[in-house]
């Protein structure tokens, strides 16, 4: 039997007295595209970085690319990809010291890293650019080569938190089809996103609300169930007034 | 009328990278104004200089009638900036921090309740909690405080909605037309698109130039094609056809559906169908729609 990318049980996490993640329940199907919304502050990124194997659990068990997220950390590890905006680069290498860098950390051979080098820059049309410093590309170049890199050593899940945050429109939806791309070859997604019209871009969409799923489903049921136009309406109606994170 | 800002052909460059490229904007009083750009289009350098915070390179302006370079002292009494970055002391509380900026200006928060009293009340609560241990929404309204606890005339907001959540961002701006309803003028930068419709007034920014300027609905009416909006059950690769389909101009996802600009010289919606269900997906529907602020920063950015 072929399991989920991602199987979590009664998933708990506490921070003293806080509880940031409470007791949910999820499975991603392999090669989905799962989009994981919610307000900030729900618990979105505490969840993540459990099933990225940084952070343990206080209770519960699941699995990520059929590893133990309470035993298996570094297993999970070497099996994911994982960007942000936030850091995925490092600006004063040039591109190619970028991927040479990370196919190391990843195990990759030095004659593995070498193919994978000329293959990512003819993919992404960068050859010219392969000796510049990575922090003097265009933000839609950075993005592209941040997403190759993560997947450089073919993952079985991508783990893609807030990828688009600050990119122009156009870098944004031309990054969506990347991601298409790699799910069509069978990559499971997993995205965060703050932009509700790219929910409706995923295959299955969950909110968090307060450490719970409040809501799980594709964005055509979602919309249905909450007699709503978009995913933006589905988003308000279930997250609601915020304020909620303040009163806590 | 004289404008609450005037910026002339301002430039600026870091080493060889042009930051800013001649911009000129226009404020009126009392206006929303929105600078709409990805990142590195520029926003935060215009604001850097705007506040007096930064020189430019060549370029004049006036906010207030005063002038940007020489006038800078008056001229930071008299405006309040939100910093795209959290730039509050960590390690104040929340009220320390608010009467350390109230002192700075030369009042006293007693004196200005007034006009933080609807923000401020939302996080009094927590007013003998350190700035640091603050979640993002509660750091955002303090900051906010902050920024109009001295009465400023304008209010500088660099990105304070990135990284926020649908939610959030909504309430934000409901809160910002209220600062513009007690008479500030308000200058708001942003990555998002649909946060364009709330503005009175928009620049257009991309790569240190302004790439269309009006309002929101004068930005739109100048869209020069007709748009179609596709619908079908498989998106990714009807995409993929519409792009080879002969006519079609340009075509980009949109949530739920594709819009599509065509040559109506070459081809037509009902051709744009058949084309579809030649292919194989006679499911699709497409409709005649209206551009949105986001429809046109992408057709401009291609000019």
């Amino acid at each position: 039997m072929v399991s989920d990318a991602v199987e979590i049980r009664n998933l708990t996490k506490r921070f003293g007295d806080f509880t940031a993640v409470d007791n949910i329940s999820f499975n991603v199907r392999r090669g989905e595209i799962f989009g994981f919304l919610g307000a900030n502050g729900a618990g979105k990124t505490t969840a993540m970085r459990i099933l990225c194997g940084l952070s343990r659990p206080t209770s519960g068990e699941g699995t990520v690319a059929g590893y133990d997220i309470n035993t298996q950390q570094e297993k999970i590890k070497r099996r994911i990809g994982y960007m942000s905006q936030k850091f995925s680069l490092y600006p004063d290498l040039t591109v190619r010291e970028n991927i040479r860098l990370f196919g190391g950390i990843y195990g990759l051979k030095d004659k593995e890293i070498k193919e994978k080098t000329d293959t990512l820059l003819s993919m992404l049309d960068m050859r010219q650019e392969r000796d510049k410093f990575a922090g003097s590309l265009p933000l839609g170049w950075k993005q592209k080569l941040a997403f190759s890199i993560a997947m450089i050593h073919d993952p079985e899940i991508i783990f893609l938190d807030e990828p688009t945050g600050g990119v122009d429109p156009e870098t944004r939806r031309r990054f969506w089809e990347m991601i298409y791309d790699a799910s069509e070859k069978g990559t499971t997604v997993f995205v965060t996103t703050h932009y509700m019209d790219e929910a409706e871009y995923c295959d299955r969409v969950s909110v968090m609300v307060d450490g719970r799923i409040a809501a799980l489903d594709s964005p055509e049921r979602l919309k249905e169930m909450y007699r709503a136009e978009n995913m933006d309406e589905v988003f308000r109606t279930i997250v609601g007034r915020s304020g909620k994170e303040d009163s806590r | 009328m004289n404008n609450t800002i005037d910026i002339e052909g301002i430039s600026k460059s870091y080493g060889d990278v042009h930051a800013l490229n001649g911009i000129s904007l226009h404020v009126g009083p009392g206006e929303i104004f929105g600078l709409i750009g990805p990142d590195g289009a520029g926003k935060t350098t215009l604001f850097r200089i705007m506040t007096t915070l930064m020189l430019p390179d060549s370029g004049t302006g006036t906010v207030c009638g005063l002038d940007i370079v020489k006038d800078c002292s008056r001229l930071r009494r008299i405006i309040g900036y939100m910093p795209g970055r959290f730039s509050l002391y960590q390690d104040l509380t929340v009220k320390e921090n608010l009467d350390y900026f109230a002192t700075l200006f030369g009042t006293t928060v007693k004196d200005n309740y007034e006009n933080i009293k609807e923000i401020y009340s939302q996080i009094e609560p927590f007013a003998d909690r350190r700035a640091g241990k603050l979640s993002g929404g509660m750091k955002q309204k303090l900051a906010l405080c902050c920024a109009l606890v001295h009465k400023p005339s304008v209010l500088f907001l660099d990105e304070p909605t990135t990284g926020v959540d649908a939610v959030s961002r909504k309430d934000f701006w409901a809160m910002l037309s209220r600062i513009r309803a007690s008479g500030v003028t308000v200058l708001v930068s942003t990555p998002y698109m649909d946060e364009a419709a709330r503005c009175d007034r928009l620049a257009l920014i991309r790569d240190g130039s302004v790439i269309g300027m009006g309002s929101p609905e004068e930005i739109t009416a100048g869209f020069p094609f007709r748009l179609l909006a596709v619908k079908g059950s498989r998106m990714y690769p009807v995409l993929k056809i519409l792009r080879g389909t002969e006519g079609v101009i340009s075509c980009f996802s949109f949530g739920d559906s594709h819009h599509l600009t065509y040559d109506p010289e070459v081809t037509g919606r009902e051709r744009i169908l058949e084309t579809l269900a030649d292919a194989g997906f006679d499911d699709c529907t497409a409709r005649e729609i209206r551009p949105g602020v986001e429809d046109c920063f992408m057709w401009l950015s291609h000019n």
